[in-house]
C-alpha cells in the first residue's frame, strides 16, 4: 500500500496525483466536470440560501422602514437611519439583559468546564477502581431522563427559583462532553508520562493540575467555546425558572419583544390606523436591529472559533 | 482505611499487579490509593445525582397525585390515571401525531442533507473555496434558537416581510405563515435544515478526511469517475459515522427542537405545532398539573428509548449481513 501512495495525495488528497495521469475515456472526463459544476452550484445556491436572509437583516436594519415595507430594499439599504439602534441602546431591558447574560455565561461556563475536566480526567483513568460503574451512570442519563417537571421541582425544592444557580446548575454537565474530554485525556495523556511524574512524587491531583491542565489547551478552549455559546444562547431555564424579569438574561428579553410583541400586536384593532402602522414599522426596524446586535458577538469571534469547534467534531468522531 | 497515604509512596500505581487473589483489603487499598481521583470526580457525581437521578426518582409522581407537602415520596399512590386520562384526552391524538410528524420530517431532510453537502464540499478543488463554504454554512449554528424565530417573524411577516414582498412582487397573495396552522411544519423543518446542515456537515466532513488518500489514487488509476468514487469509496468510509449518528438521532427524535416549537406557536397554529414537550410545559408548568404531565412526559421518553432500542438492534442486525 505505502508504494503506492504519492507523498503530494497525502499533502492535498483531491488533487489529482501529478505524473501518473490515469488514462480515460472522454466521457468519464467529462462526467467528472458536470460533476464538479453541478457541486459547486448547489454550494453556491447554499450559501446563497444562508447568507442572503442574514444579509437583507443587516440591511434592513438601516434602512427607512417605509421602504422596507413597501418592500424597496434587496440589495442595498435605503434611506439610511440608525434610528432602529438608537432606540436599542436606549432601551434598558437590552441593557440589563446583556448585563445578566455575562453573569451567567462566565459563572456557568466556570462551573461547567471546571467540573467536566476534573471528572472526565478521574474517568479516563483506567486504574481508578469502579471507573466503568461509575461512567454507566453517567451514561444512563443520555437515554433516560427525568423530565421537564420533575426537573423544575427539583429545583424549587433545592430553593434555586429566581436564582442565578437556577440558570446556572440544572444544565452544567453535559454527559455528551464529559465523554469527549474524556476520551481527549485517554489519547493524549500518556501513562507513561503519568508513571513517571508518579516516579517523582507527583500526586494526581498535582499530576493533573501540573501536567495534565497545560498539556490540554485545545480541548480546554473547545469547552469553553461550546459553554459559552449554549449559554450566551439559552433561554428556556431561565423561562421556567426566573419569574423577575430584572434577572432575565437578554435572550429571554429578546424573546419577550421579538416574538411575543409580535404575537400580541396582531390581534390590536381601533385607534389611530396611521400612527398605529408607523409605530409598527419603527417596531419592526428595532426588531432587524436587535437582531444583528443580539448575534453579532458570535458571529465577530466564530472565525477565531472554528478551528476549535472543528478539532472538537474530530475528537467527537473519534469515539 | 488504616493507611491512607499509599499515593505517596512513589511506586508506580498502575503497573498490573500479580495474579494474587482480589481480596478485599487489596481492593480497599487501591481504592484508597486513588482517592485524588474521586475527589476529581466528586462535583460531577454530585451533579448527576442531584440534576439528573432525584429528577428520575421523582418521575414516580406520574403514578401518584402530587402534592408539594408530601413531595415525590409521601404522595398518594393513583396507578395509571392521569396515563390513562392522557390517552382519552382529545388532545392525544393531535399532540402525539404532530410530534412524530415534525420528527420524522425532520428526519428525512435534515439527516442526508448535511451527508450530501459534506460529499459535496470533499470534492471542491479549492482549499480555500472549501474552508469559506464550511465557515459560511455552519455560521447559523451560532444563532440562537429565539434570533432565528425571531427572523422568522420579520421576514415572513405579512406586512413587512421580505418573503411576501417577493410574492406580492409575483402578484401573488401574501400569506401569514407565522398564523397559519400548515405553514407550521415546513417553516419547522426548513429553518431547522437551514440553521443545523452546515454544523452537522463537519462531522462527516471529519469523517471523510480520516478516509486513506490512496484508495482514491487507486480508483482513479482505475478510470473511476468523481461520482463512482463517491459511491464506492467515501459513502462506505463514513458509513460508521453515518449509523451510530442515525442511531442517535432516533434515539432523540422526539426530543429535538421543542425549544423552537415552543417560540414559533402563536394561538393561530397551535393546531399543528402542539407536540408532547410543549404541551408537558403547558400542562405542567403553566397549569401546575405537575402528575399529568409527569406523566405525559414519561410516555414521550419511554417512547423514545423504545425506538433507539428498535432500531440499534436493527442496524446491529445490518451490519452483520453487510460488510462494508
Amino acid at each position: 500500500m505505502s508504494l503506492t501512495t504519492n507523498p503530494r495525495a497525502t499533502e492535498n488528497p483531491s488533487r489529482p496525483v501529478g505524473q501518473v495521469r490515469p488514462k480515460r475515456t472522454l466521457r468519464d472526463k467529462y462526467g467528472d466536470r458536470a460533476f464538479n459544476i453541478a457541486a459547486t452550484a448547489v454550494l453556491l445556491l447554499s450559501i446563497l440560501a444562508v447568507v442572503y436572509p442574514l444579509y437583507f437583516i443587516v440591511i434592513a436594519s438601516i434602512s427607512d422602514p417605509n421602504a422596507v415595507y413597501e418592500g424597496k430594499v434587496w440589495l442595498f439599504p435605503s434611506g439610511v437611519t440608525t434610528e432602529g439602534y438608537e432606540r436599542i441602546f436606549a432601551d434598558s431591558r437590552i441593557w440589563n439583559g446583556l448585563g445578566n447574560t455575562v453573569i451567567y455565561t462566565v459563572l456557568g461556563t466556570a462551573v461547567s468546564v471546571s467540573t467536566i475536566l476534573c471528572g472526565a480526567y478521574a474517568l479516563s483513568r483506567k486504574d481508578m477502581p469502579g471507573r466503568k460503574i461509575l461512567m454507566l451512570l453517567f451514561v444512563i442519563t443520555m437515554f433516560f431522563d427525568g423530565g421537564l417537571i420533575t426537573k423544575y421541582l427539583v429545583v424549587r425544592d433545592l430553593g434555586m427559583l429566581d436564582t442565578v444557580w437556577a440558570v446556572v446548575l440544572p444544565g452544567a454537565v453535559g454527559v455528551w462532553n464529559l465523554i469527549i474530554a474524556r476520551s481527549f485525556f485517554e489519547h493524549t495523556i500518556p501513562n507513561e508520562l503519568r508513571e513517571a511524574a508518579q516516579m517523582d512524587g507527583a500526586t494526581d491531583f498535582k499530576f493533573f493540575f501540573k501536567m495534565v491542565l497545560p498539556l490540554s489547551k485545545p480541548l480546554i478552549m473547545l469547552m469553553i467555546m461550546v459553554h459559552v455559546v449554549a449559554q450566551w444562547n439559552s433561554f428556556f431555564d431561565a423561562l421556567i425558572f426566573l419569574n423577575d424579569d430584572s434577572k432575565y438574561p437578554l435572550q429571554l428579553v429578546l424573546r419577550n419583544i421579538l416574538i411575543q410583541s409580535d404575537v400580541s400586536s396582531t390581534g390590536t384593532t381601533g385607534g389611530d390606523i396611521e400612527s398605529y402602522a408607523a409605530a409598527q414599522r419603527i417596531a419592526e426596524l428595532t426588531k432587524y436591529a436587535m437582531i444583528v446586535v443580539s448575534s453579532l458577538p458570535l458571529m465577530i469571534a466564530l472565525p477565531f472559533m472554528q478551528k476549535h469547534f472543528t478539532k472538537g467534531a474530530m475528537i467527537g468522531a473519534v469515539k | 482505611m488504616s493507611r491512607t497515604i499509599p499515593a505517596r509512596r512513589g511506586r508506580p500505581v498502575a503497573a498490573p499487579l500479580p495474579q494474587r487473589k482480589n481480596s478485599l483489603s487489596l481492593r480497599l487499598k487501591r481504592i484508597s490509593r486513588a482517592w485524588q481521583l474521586y475527589v476529581l470526580l466528586t462535583p460531577a457525581i454530585i451533579y448527576i445525582l442531584v440534576f439528573k437521578y432525584w429528577p428520575m426518582y421523582g418521575v414516580q409522581i406520574a403514578f401518584k397525585n402530587y402534592n408539594p407537602v408530601d413531595g415525590f415520596t409521601d404522595s398518594p399512590w393513583v396507578g395509571l390515571t392521569h396515563f390513562i386520562r392522557f390517552v382519552n384526552s382529545y388532545q392525544f391524538g393531535q399532540v402525539v401525531g404532530n410530534t412524530l410528524w415534525i420528527a420524522v420530517l425532520g428526519l428525512l431532510l435534515a439527516f442526508p442533507i448535511p451527508i450530501i453537502l459534506a460529499l459535496l464540499v470533499n470534492q471542491l478543488q479549492s482549499e480555500r473555496f472549501k474552508k469559506f463554504t464550511q465557515t459560511v454554512l455552519y455560521s447559523p449554528a451560532f444563532i440562537s434558537t429565539v434570533v432565528v424565530v425571531g427572523i422568522m417573524f420579520v421576514v415572513l411577516s405579512p406586512r413587512s416581510g421580505l418573503v411576501n414582498n417577493a410574492i406580492q412582487l409575483g402578484g401573488g397573495e401574501p400569506i401569514f405563515f407565522m398564523g397559519s396552522a400548515e405553514w407550521f411544519r415546513p417553516i419547522y423543518v426548513i429553518s431547522d435544515v437551514w440553521q443545523n446542515a452546515g454544523f452537522s456537515m463537519i462531522v462527516y466532513l471529519a469523517a471523510l478526511a480520516a478516509i486513506d488518500p490512496a484508495l482514491h489514487d487507486a480508483a482513479k488509476v482505475d478510470g473511476a469517475s468523481k461520482l463512482q468514487r463517491i459511491r464506492h469509496i467515501d459513502l462506505p468510509g463514513i458509513m460508521p459515522v453515518v449509523t451510530i449518528l442515525f442511531i442517535l438521532a432516533i434515539g432523540n427524535l422526539l426530543n429535538v427542537g421543542f425549544e423552537k416549537a415552543l417560540l414559533m406557536q402563536t394561538p393561530l397554529n397551535i393546531s399543528t405545532s402542539e407536540i408532547i414537550q410543549t404541551y408537558v410545559y403547558h400542562a405542567g408548568l403553566q397549569q401546575a398539573q405537575f402528575s399529568y404531565s409527569a406523566a405525559i412526559g414519561l410516555f414521550n421518553s419511554l417512547l423514545n428509548l423504545a425506538l433507539l432500542l428498535v432500531f440499534n438492534t436493527i442496524a446491529r442486525r445490518a451490519n452483520q449481513a453487510t460488510l462494508w
